[in-house]
């Protein structure tokens, strides 16, 4: 059998990369499990765990999930988060993507909060080419919603991208407002959102969890964009929000750059978790 | 789940009672209770095993005193030692001695430097000081239009330049512009950045080189999990940061990157964000994000305010009274007045271990009104009906509320709950777990 030392080293690589305590133990004793069943006890190679392991880091994630798309008339997307993960960033970049795919795209800036927020949005509508529907700062999110909501089914659009304001999840009635504007889509474009993403910054710890299951409990989260990936940071509490929540990880942000955007791949990620023990 | 772990704690703590010297596998068992939540706090890794190591030297085989149990002894080193660790006291910011005093705020994205410095220029205004604020986030759109705005609300003056515009001779100037307004605190707002992008860490190096700032001030978002250390450190090493802003702490994250940060750096938090509004900027206090980390609650204090301002006897005649049911409203008239004696109701609330991490317990407001609408109702009943309540009947009823100015409804809702409280008290008996849980369940009906 390994030495624990090994499986020390393992557990402070996992705990360092933000996974968690709770789901840190719970992955290492899936791996004794798996080794036991494999008949691998007298594997004392260090390879052997570290890929039963990842193995196991990959089982919890899942299989990579496409982003939704109505079968007629405009998806709408939903962006929503905790002040400063990189929502407007996000939009820009997602934007982008769909553009690229010659699909015709209006973002709404429903963040009518913070200061700047919607000039912001409008300098990433013009990168990306997309229309931006706005309104005053400080009016109804969910008026800019119905009104974004409008224009692309007026003119036939493919994906209407909502930009929310910021808003720590611990703010009832902040939460509420989300449910509104989340309302107000649905009243307007049947079945829509088609799509709610919450953004997680990669550096957030065990909070992450928390936002993750307060935002699912007020707007039904149906993915998660992992933002800043690009750092030092691991991103490891979308493990504990996967495993307890069942929230996937559909994209992630690597960059400031428009195309810093890629899809989620679940090996790689177990792959980066590990890599200062590779290295 | 982190009521689970406070429940933890207590347990283990339970399981340590009764012995005069802490003994070694005592300490053990509480630190690795100590060990779970730290990490569940997001400090640091390392952190914590160094932070173990140091209470177990100085938890070993001290005396716990008479008023402690050995486990409360535990959290009590625990929490000194982490309230140390975080500086001890509050920090002040250092003023040039020749005016303006500068001040670089740096940080990851998204950390919330744009609306800290806005804070920071509008406490400043408010001490009767000439703050400027400086658009130096060239880069990130609609960054310099932030500025304006939130300058313009609080009425504080924002150099500015175009965006794309080098930043470290947009903070030159911004200095310049500073001394020129006769402007005593001159605050640099910067573009966020990664701590491994060199070409952008260097250029904050230079900055500070150019304009000389008396504080550098790193931006850290209390949700930050294990990288805190990297971050933390690479900004130190650079630019040797004189202390750290903690913002986003109005949600419910521990805050361990508070203490992870100290201890890689050794530089004090100076203020910590607690809110979206403007005004939302208060001084650090190392005792209470000890607390806070740990997630026991402002116990010891609690306990200190609850022993001032409560009365003994009293406290052991209730007790008596507890036992044996007899509880009646003029002893709960009584414990009201004692409870009222302690401070604002939720003030205590949030003091109570765990309290904040309850679900829902983040909106949670003490109805101070409520409270004093039930202390009216008492108050209009005779001394008879407060010792024997069954003989309130309807037109006492009226009497009561038409005395209190309150609706019958109102005295009929708490009549019952007073029933309900007793029912309680006479199930448990005299058993010392299930009063207090009866006691508490006294409470709860206060809250909305």
């Amino acid at each position: 059998m390994v030495d624990s030392e090994f499986l020390e080293e393992l557990e402070a690589i996992l705990i360092q990369a933000d996974v968690g305590i709770n789901t840190t133990e719970r992955l290492l004793s899936g791996i004794s499990e798996r080794l036991k069943e494999s008949r691998q006890r007298e594997a004392s190679d260090e390879e052997v765990v570290l890929r039963a392991l990842k193995d196991e880091i990959v089982a919890v994630l899942g299989p990579p999930e496409p982003l939704r798309k109505a079968e007629e008339g405009p998806t709408v997307i939903m962006v929503v988060g905790v002040n400063g993960t990189g929502k407007t960033t996000t939009v820009g970049k997602l934007g982008h993507r769909f553009r690229a795919q010659g699909a015709d795209v209006i973002f709404g800036a429903t963040d009518t909060f913070r200061a700047a927020a919607i000039e912001q949005l409008e300098i990433w509508g013009e990168r990306a080419g997309a229309r931006v529907i706005r309104h005053e700062e400080g009016h109804d999110p969910a008026a800019v919603a119905y009104d974004t909501c409008q224009a692309a089914k007026a003119r036939g659009a493919d994906y209407v991208i909502l930009d929310t304001a910021g808003r720590l999840h611990t703010h009832v009635n902040l939460m509420r407002e989300l449910e509104k504007t989340k309302r107000v889509v649905g009243r307007e474009i049947p079945g829509a959102p088609h799509e709610i993403l919450l953004v997680l910054d990669a550096t957030a710890g065990q909070n992450g969890l928390s936002q993750a299951k307060t935002f699912r409990e007020a707007v039904d989260v149906t993915g998660i964009v992992l933002t800043k990936l690009d750092g030092t940071a691991k991103g490891g509490i979308v493990l504990a929000i996967r495993d307890s929540l069942e929230i996937p990880v559909k994209l992630i942000g690597i960059g400031e750059g428009i195309d810093d955007l890629r899809d989620f791949d679940p090996i790689e990620f177990a792959d980066a978790i590990f890599y200062d023990l590779d290295a | 789940m982190f009521e689970n772990l406070t429940q933890r704690l207590q347990e283990t703590f339970r399981k340590l009672r009764g012995k005069g010297k802490l003994s070694e596998a005592d300490v053990e068992e509480a630190l690795r209770e100590i060990r779970i939540a730290l990490l569940e706090a997001d400090v640091n890794f390392k952190v914590v095993r160094d932070f173990i190591s140091n209470v177990k030297m100085r938890a070993v085989g001290s005396e716990v005193s008479a008023s402690l149990t050995p486990g409360q002894q535990v959290i009590k080193i625990v929490n000194s030692e982490l309230t140390e660790l975080m500086g001890g006291r509050e920090s002040k910011i250092r003023y040039a001695p020749k005016p303006p005093t500068v001040i670089m705020l740096v940080g990851l994205q998204g950390s919330g430097k744009t609306t800290t410095a806005a804070k920071l220029a509008y406490l400043f205004k408010k001490q009767g000081r000439k703050p400027l604020l400086v658009a130096a986030d060239t880069w990130r759109p609609a960054a310099i239009k932030q500025l304006l705005v939130l300058g313009e609300k609080i009425g504080v003056e924002v150099f500015s330049a175009e965006e794309g515009e080098d930043p470290v001779e947009v903070a030159s100037k911004g200095v310049d512009r500073g001394k020129f307004l006769g402007c005593d605190t001159v605050i640099v707002d910067t573009r966020g950045r990664l701590h491994v992008d060199d070409d952008l860490m260097a250029e904050l190096g230079s900055m500070q080189k150019v304009i000389m700032p008396q504080e550098v001030l790193l931006v850290v978002d209390a949700m930050t999990g294990q990288d805190a250390v990297n971050v933390a450190s690479s900004f130190d090493e650079r630019l040797e940061l004189s202390g750290v802003i903690l913002t986003k702490l109005d949600g419910d994250a521990r805050g361990g990157a508070a203490l992870s940060t100290r201890a890689v750096t050794g530089k004090p938090i100076k203020f910590v964000g607690v809110g979206e509004k403007i005004d939302a900027l208060e001084p650090f206090h190392p005792d209470r994000m000890a607390s806070r980390i740990l997630g026991m609650g402002d116990i010891l204090s609690l306990i200190e305010k609850a022993e001032a301002a409560y009365d003994k006897d009293k406290a052991v005649e209730l007790r008596e009274k507890l036992k044996t049911a007899e509880f009646t409203l003029e002893d709960f008239q009584d414990q009201l007045e004692q409870m009222q004696k302690m401070g604002p109701l939720d003030e205590i609330l949030r003091m109570i271990p765990g309290m904040s991490r309850i679900k829902g317990a983040a909106d949670l407001q003490v109805d101070e009104h409520h409270l004093r609408q039930i202390e009216a109702i008492i108050n209009s009943m005779t001394p008879e009906e407060r010792r024997n309540p069954e003989i309130i009947d309807g037109s006492r009823r009226r009497r009561i509320a038409r005395g209190s100015g309150v609706r019958v409804q109102d005295v009929n809702a708490l009549l019952r709950q007073f029933n309900q409280v007793k029912g309680l008290l006479k199930q448990f008996g005299g058993g010392g777990k299930a009063k207090r849980r009866a006691m508490r369940k006294g409470i709860i009906p206060f809250l909305q």
